[in-house]
């Protein structure tokens, strides 16, 4: 079913617009705000990003290494947790989904890096 | 403004992130615009309403002769549909219009026929209520209507039947109300107390929070809400003291 207009316009309003644009591939550096107690500080989550999910509700996940374990985090596009994003690096990939990268570890799980801007 | 209500119409749900970062499931619907058909006053009438019709393209064809006859009276375009809302006390005396001389409602409330009614009526509340007409879902049986618990799904048996219905000597009868299997859907529901997250008067647009009956395009009245939730801790933040508790708390403290 197509999307309604009224809530396609409504969508282009809601969506946040300072994010860079990153694709499936490319390295990013999430800064996320934690709150503690009262006071609120931002921690990076540096990684690759395994998938994208587009339309008003998009999101997307971000895999890394952590002391030899496979971390994932999912941040919703317009969350309020995610502050800023920076694009690290890109890298040439064949899909869109880079679930395959689960089943990798060390030097396999390493992608071909491409300049793009 | 003093109406109490509005028609509109379900356009779809979404969610939204408020400040605090926590999303909330919303329903869009598109509020109006509305137009005042008819005053019903207390002289006339006996009670003070307004009747209330949702402005939207209605070919002429389709207009009956009573009904333009309705509509010229208080010389409003022709209505897609309306419905009767109540009428709150004069808050305002403004709004009134001294262009016209013969001024159609004599009521106190600045209200005639004629009005247009907007989403802004809501801008001062936290709550509204709204009353749709759910999704049909045809000739149903009593798993599915009354959420029995069927039969086991396994060894044989039938799953989705009801089972025994009354005793066969005493009473020997069924007793009326058994919940059966029949017609479910279509019928006029009324949801309270939805959080407003949200007014857009360009586009006429009002987010609730939580879900509305009926299908997409499906119409709704949507009504200040009737019995809004108690003023509370955490109502409109953590800030906010319960009057209650706050005295009962006191009063322990002064009997220690």
């Amino acid at each position: 079913m197509s999307i309604h207009p009224v809530m396609q316009r409504l969508a282009e309003k809601l969506q946040r617009t300072d994010l860079p644009d990153f694709v499936p591939g490319d390295t990013v550096r999430v800064q996320v705000k934690i709150k503690e107690g009262e006071k609120e500080r931002l921690q990076a989550f540096e990684g690759i990003v395994i998938a994208k999910k587009h339309g008003p509700q998009g999101s997307f996940t971000v895999r890394k290494m952590s002391f030899g374990q496979g971390v994932e985090r999912i941040f919703p596009l317009n969350s309020r947790v995610v502050d800023k994003v920076e694009k690290v690096r890109s890298a040439r990939v064949r899909r869109a989904k880079l679930f395959y990268l689960r089943g990798l570890r060390g030097k396999a799980a390493r992608l071909k890096e491409v300049e793009r801007t | 403004m003093a109406v109490t209500g509005i028609l509109g119409k379900k356009i779809g749900m979404t969610q939204v992130f408020d400040e605090k970062g926590e999303v909330h499931p919303i329903t869009v619907l598109q509020a109006g615009p509305c137009v005042i058909t008819q005053l019903k006053t207390l002289a006339k009438d006996g009670y003070e309403a307004a009747q209330i019709g949702l402005v939207e393209f209605v070919k002429s064809s389709k207009v009956n002769k009573p009904m333009s006859g309705h509509f010229g009276k208080s010389n409003v375009p022709p209505v897609k549909l309306m419905r009767e809302v109540a009428v709150e006390a004069a808050a305002a005396p403004a709004k009134t219009d001294g262009a016209e001389g013969e001024a159609p409602a004599a009521s106190g409330n600045g209200l005639k026929a004629g009005d247009r009614i907007l989403v802004d009526i809501f801008s001062d509340d936290k709550y509204v209520d709204v009353i749709g007409t759910s999704k049909g879902r045809g000739f149903a049986g009593v798993v599915r209507r009354h959420h029995f618990g069927g039969g086991p799904k396994a060894h044989g048996h039938m799953f989705q039947v009801q089972g025994s219905i009354g005793a066969s000597s005493f009473p020997s009868r069924v007793f009326p109300g058994q919940r059966m299997p029949g017609h479910f859907g279509v019928d006029q529901v009324t949801v309270r107390n939805l959080r407003i997250r949200g007014i857009d008067l360009e586009e006429n647009l009002l987010m609730v929070e939580g879900a509305v009956p009926g299908p997409r395009d499906g119409y709704v009245l949507i009504s200040k809400a009737k019995a809004p939730p108690r003023e509370r801790r955490g109502f409109a933040g953590a800030t906010t003291v319960d009057p209650l508790k706050a005295s009962k708390k006191a009063s322990a403290a002064k009997k220690k």
